[in-house]
């Protein structure tokens, strides 16, 4: 893997048992994304956006091919090793944010650095400051039922970059978001993925997304139809 | 640790649902500990009022003797051993003779035991001091409940009939000199005490008793022909099984409050596992193993034992110390079951009931709490991430 790879996916099929036979969500995918990308994976519903998403994240297992993310290969990987790369490395933004509802914002923020047992007083300065990046200072004590859309997301926002990622994964991270706010979040990964080099992949459909991206790959029926670099 | 402190904010944002979960658990460590503690207060008053009362240091028992058959104590007689014969005469241990016999109360019959029992005794709490004879008419001591049941009061004349050890009826009347107040039935109810000499010569038994009572302090010999030595353990069976009988019957109302509470916690685990399935997701997500995840879930709901302890002991230790201090009133008529019972039971709080306690509450909340927490180890991430019921 060349040093600036952070993403290496070689013939990756994923097969998922449908009734008695199988179907095909990912067929021969092979890419790679360096440190530092802000790239997205576009494709209608059901190309397999999602699954590949989900595949680099350790969050499910290849039926063939390797996938190597931040030099840990999903061929010796168990459970374990999958969540230390989840815990270490890897970022989430969802959809649909989910964040815990009982916790305030600093709470939902804190909680990927309690997982990786940091000092207390590191802690809160990390939290802090990822709570800033996303300007929601003004919130730190507020639970997510009582936050808008945008706020939501981008509190996910901070929870992903809270650990200081070398990858942020985000899932259709505006499907839930009007234009106003969608814009917000992006200029904010934006930002965030200039000043802290960290690499962005996202799955979308959404134009507005798909405009700030700089490189766009495009899946159709589990294959990739096009890679594109954009200026 | 992390686990802690996660599951402490879950159960902290669930507000009410945690606290009454919490209060009802708090509950059933209260009840039992007090239940438990009342019952050991009882079988701690029982045992100390029956030694002071009844069986004394142990007793040794004329091997013919049954106390639960009337027709053995015609036979059930013998001379006082010579190896306890002079701690007898010092008092140091207590003959007791027993005979059945008849008293006539108010030209009413009665059928009762007529105890013997040496004045000079410093073994039992009976007051024997008060069997004080003038001139010839044998004095008699009666307990409150045989007084009560044959209307007899301080001053009055009985006439008691008895047959001798030929079996000739004989009669004479006895004065009650005493009635006294003893919270053990079994040597009140049903039963007059006489003066031992005085009753050998009734019953033509000299130097004769039934039993024999040991008190503190008396070296015992091993074995006497033809009389058996009464152990505590087999003195305090009846009682022991009547508390434990008891213990059994009362522990049904606190299983049921504690059956009821984890209930609620096992309902609250599958419900949170059900609607909170995205959270799991997340957890996964974010860098939890499944196995971590089912440890959160499981400690969650153990941790509404360990905050319903905390609340227990903030009211709880203030009232069972205040219960401790003050007792619980028995109601009238407990002892006319035959348990020794006094007026008020303190409870006795011990260490192994507190302890026991705590750790029966603890397993029993851990084991519902893990059950249905089990069911996230099977659980595909990735839907449940989407909060796809599964």
């Amino acid at each position: 893997m060349e040093n600036n790879t952070i993403i290496k996916i070689e013939n990756l099929v994923k097969q998922f048992p449908v009734g008695g036979g199988t179907f095909t969500a990912l067929n021969g995918i092979s890419l790679s994304f360096g440190k530092g990308e802000f790239s997205g994976i576009v494709g209608p519903s059901g190309s397999g956006k999602t699954t590949l998403l989900n595949i680099i994240g350790s969050l499910d297992s290849p039926t063939k091919g390797e996938v190597t993310v931040m030099g840990t290969g999903s061929g010796g990987m168990n459970a374990k090793t999958a969540s230390q790369l989840r815990k270490n490395h890897i970022g989430f933004i969802f959809q649909t944010y989910n964040l815990m509802s009982v916790y305030t914002v600093y709470e939902n923020v804190e909680f990927p650095l309690l997982l990786l047992k940091m000092p207390a007083s590191e802690r809160r300065k990390a939290v802090l400051d990822a709570i800033e990046w996303v300007g929601l200072t003004d919130k730190i004590k507020s639970r997510p039922p009582q936050l808008s859309g945008g706020e939501s997301q981008r509190v996910a926002i901070a929870r992903a970059m809270v650990k200081r990622p070398g990858l942020v994964l985000a899932d259709e991270p505006t499907a839930n978001l009007d234009a106003a706010n969608s814009h917000h979040i992006l200029q904010t990964m934006e930002t965030l993925n200039k000043e802290l080099k960290t690499t962005f992949l996202f799955a979308t459909h959404d134009d507005k997304v798909i405009r700030y991206l700089k490189r766009i790959v495009t899946l159709a029926d589990g294959k990739v139809v096009s890679d594109e670099s954009v200026k | 640790m992390i686990a802690f402190k996660l599951a402490y904010r879950n159960l902290m944002g669930a507000g009410l649902r945690t606290f009454l979960i919490v209060f009802i658990l708090s509950v059933s460590y209260v009840l039992i500990i007090f239940m438990n503690g009342l019952y050991q207060g009882w079988n701690h008053h029982a045992r100390a009022d029956m030694i002071d009362w009844e069986v004394g240091q142990g007793q040794f028992w004329q091997e013919q003797y049954d106390p639960y058959d009337p027709f053995t104590y015609a036979d059930a007689h013998a001379p006082v051993p010579p190896e306890i014969k002079t701690a007898a005469e010092q008092g140091r241990v207590a003959p007791i003779l027993l005979s059945q016999a008849t008293i006539y109360p108010e030209g009413r019959i009665q059928s009762i035991k007529l105890k013997g029992i040496a004045v000079q005794q410093d073994v039992l709490s009976v007051p024997t001091d008060k069997l004080v004879a003038e001139d010839h008419i044998i004095p008699a001591l009666a307990g409150t409940r045989m007084a009560k049941s044959a209307r007899l009061e301080e001053g009055d004349y009985l006439l008691v009939r008895w047959r001798d050890v030929n079996g000739t009826f004989d009669a004479a009347e006895v004065k009650i000199t005493g009635i006294f107040s003893s919270p053990v039935p079994a040597v009140d109810a049903g039963q007059i005490w006489i003066p031992l000499d005085q009753m050998q010569e009734m019953l033509q038994m000299p130097g004769e008793a039934t039993l024999i009572v040991s008190g503190k302090g008396v070296e015992l010999p091993g074995k006497i022909p033809g009389w058996e030595f009464r152990d505590h353990d087999f003195l305090f069976a009846e009682l022991e099984a009547m508390i434990k009988t008891k213990s059994t019957g009362g522990s049904i109302l606190y299983l049921i409050l504690l059956a009821l509470a984890l209930l609620a916690v096992f309902d609250t685990q599958v419900l949170s596992i059900f609607r909170r399935q995205r959270e799991i997701g997340t957890y996964i997500s974010m860098g939890m193993t499944r196995r971590q995840v089912v440890g959160l879930f499981t400690v969650e709901g153990t941790m509404h034992a360990i905050l319903a302890l905390a609340l227990a002991a903030v009211y709880g230790i203030p009232l069972l110390l205040w219960f401790a201090k003050t007792g619980l009133g028995m109601p009238e008529g407990t002892d006319s079951f035959g348990l020794a019972s006094a007026e008020r039971i303190l409870p006795y709080y011990s260490a192994a009931v507190i302890t026991g306690t705590i750790l029966l509450i603890m397993i029993t909340t851990t084991i519902v709490s893990y059950m249905p927490a089990r069911k996230i180890s099977k659980m595909n991430p990735t839907e449940a991430i989407r909060g796809k019921i599964q």
